[in-house]
């Protein structure tokens, strides 16, 4: 860490003697992150190589990495992420929509705010999971309740963001649309909306980690396909390598999917004069 | 004309900021309202705005009342309020959304060119100095092309030689189409330099003590002693404003008399 810091001010500098070491570091320095779960992989693969462990419950990233590899050559491993991706896709969705609705219409109309929160609030308290017996048995048990389940996972944080978020916009920044008379919608376009966007990123963000977790308990309650069918079909058949091989595609489409979020917003976030986007390169 | 009729504000709890102010502003007047801390300058600004609501009183334009803010009424406030999400060229446009592009596009140009911030257009307001963005702030606020623009202690937070710098490029773009200003302001300089009229207010509950005409043409010469004998007028009647034993004009008169000139 402390070598790195003189190496990456080089970045700036047009030499170009200077160019190559410091772009082998611009990419070593993200790399640091997988060092962790790199050395803590590598350990267990030589505790079961050399025999002091033998690995059946907790198999080691080889066999995990070959159950990946069986699933995919297959074609299984795609069919199961296409499946869980859709239902996040569109739980994400309709839980993003009326989140952002609602939060925008209870953070902007105070009247709305006191007929419609405490309810929101109420409905929030309830675990989300209880929903689940009722879902099945008003939408059955196929695609529209686990749907309905993710959308009501990603809701919540999505509604509370955006409205939180509006009720402490700068006032001073409100009376400068008041002065040139925006009306209610264009007071929420146009001044709300642009003032929260930090936060309701952030909000969309964690309504996916959450959309991510419901896709899991919808597809556990009963699922021919789907990574959360592979997780219980694991279990039952007594298949460990194939559990660890969906929680590691899990993590990485997690991961994905919440970098492609970031990504997306970046540009429409360069405005910010913030603690976060002064580090360096 | 701009009408300010016995125009009170008592805050919800209880604090009277205004209590029955009344004047009259010709179209194309610069006037000036002084006064010390607490004296309802800032309330009686935002009840012209019709940013807040006057508890008793009327403001009239034109012989249109002003209860919401109004189109032909411009303000500027104490800091720029840029929104930080805009670039600089489209936060100068801000007021002019119903407009058409190409329309919208010239008149940001032309405002852009005018405050000398034609190579700032494509700028995050982050970039920006705080006098430069009090120049977009002004652009901002002339670009839909107010009546009466008011400003709010505009020039506060800037040093002395950026403000002297925008108290003359206020006045010079104020040439261009002549708005009433109505200016809020603690600088007796200031006042004198840019206004035809200063209003002293006086304290709790803030109420309007005195008025000084300057006679003086532009551009004005901080210099002359002329200008001086202005400022300390005004000086003195800011002192006199904030000495209890001095009584109100309007009860010398004897009371209804609110418009005692």
């Amino acid at each position: 860490m402390i070598s790195d810091a003189p190496a990456l001010q080089q970045t700036s500098e047009p030499a170009e003697s200077a160019a190559a070491p410091s772009r082998i570091l611009r990419y070593a320095r993200p790399m640091l992150g997988v060092l962790l779960p790199l050395i803590l992989a590598l350990g267990w693969e030589l505790v079961v190589w050399f025999g002091w462990s033998n690995g059946r419950l907790v198999p080691p990233p080889s066999r995990v990495f070959a159950t990946i590899a069986d699933l995919a050559r297959s074609g299984e491993l795609i069919r199961h992420i296409a499946a869980t991706l859709w239902r996040v896709g569109l739980g994400f969705a309709f839980g993003v929509v009326a989140g952002t609705l609602l939060g925008a219409i209870s953070g902007y109309w105070s009247l709305a705010r006191r007929l419609l929160d405490p309810t929101v609030q109420a409905l929030r308290a309830i675990p989300s999971l209880a929903w689940v017996p009722l879902f099945i048995l008003w939408l059955g048990i196929f695609e529209t309740s686990k749907i309905v389940l993710i959308a009501v996972g990603v809701f919540f944080p999505v509604y509370l963001g955006v409205m939180g978020a509006i009720l402490i916009v700068d006032r001073k920044i409100v009376e400068v649309g008041r002065t040139f008379r925006l009306s209610g919608p264009a007071m929420i376009r146009r001044i709300l909306l642009p003032a929260v966007l930090p936060a309701y990123i952030v909000s969309l963000r964690v309504g996916l980690g959450l959309g991510w977790m419901f896709v899991v308990a919808a597809e556990l309650i009963g699922a021919s396909e789907g990574l959360g069918y592979l997780l219980l079909d694991g279990q039952q058949l007594g298949k460990p390598a194939q559990i660890l091989a969906a929680i590691v595609i899990f993590a990485i489409l997690g991961k994905l999917t919440d970098w492609l979020i970031e990504v997306a917003a970046a540009p429409f976030l360069r405005w910010q004069d913030a603690f976060g986007r002064t580090k360096g390169a | 004309m701009l009408a300010l009729e016995r125009v009170s504000k008592t805050y919800p709890n209880g604090v009277q900021a205004l209590a029955r102010f009344s004047a009259e502003i010709k179209q194309g007047e610069i006037v000036a309202i002084i006064g010390g801390s607490g004296c309802g300058k800032s309330t009686l600004l935002r009840a012209i705005a019709g940013l807040d609501r006057t508890s008793s009183g009327t403001v009239t334009l034109d012989s249109e009342a002003i209860a919401s803010p109004h189109a032909k009424i411009g303000i500027i406030f104490q800091e720029p309020r840029l929104l930080p999400w805009l670039s600089v060229a489209d936060n100068i446009g801000f007021g002019l959304a119903d407009a058409p592009a190409t329309e919208r596009r010239e008149k940001v140009a032309r405002a852009l060119e005018r405050v000398g911030l034609a190579d700032k257009a494509q700028a995050w307001p982050r970039e920006l100095s705080g006098g430069q963005a009090q120049r977009v702030a002004i652009a901002r606020a002339l670009v839909p092309q107010p009546e009466v623009l008011l400003l709010d202690e505009p020039f506060s937070a800037l040093d002395a030689f950026t403000r002297r710098d925008l108290q003359d490029h206020l006045l010079d773009l104020w040439a261009d189409t002549r708005p009433t200003l109505i200016l809020v302001t603690h600088d007796v300089d200031e006042a004198v330099v840019l206004a035809d009229r200063v209003l002293v207010m006086r304290p709790r509950p803030g109420r309007l003590f005195d008025q000084i005409e300057i006679n003086l043409g532009r551009p004005r010469d901080r210099n002359s002693p002329l200008f001086e004998n202005f400022k300390r007028s005004v000086l003195t009647s800011l002192d006199r404003s904030l000495d209890r034993s001095v009584p109100d004009r309007d009860a010398m008169q004897g009371p209804g008399q609110a418009m005692w000139w």
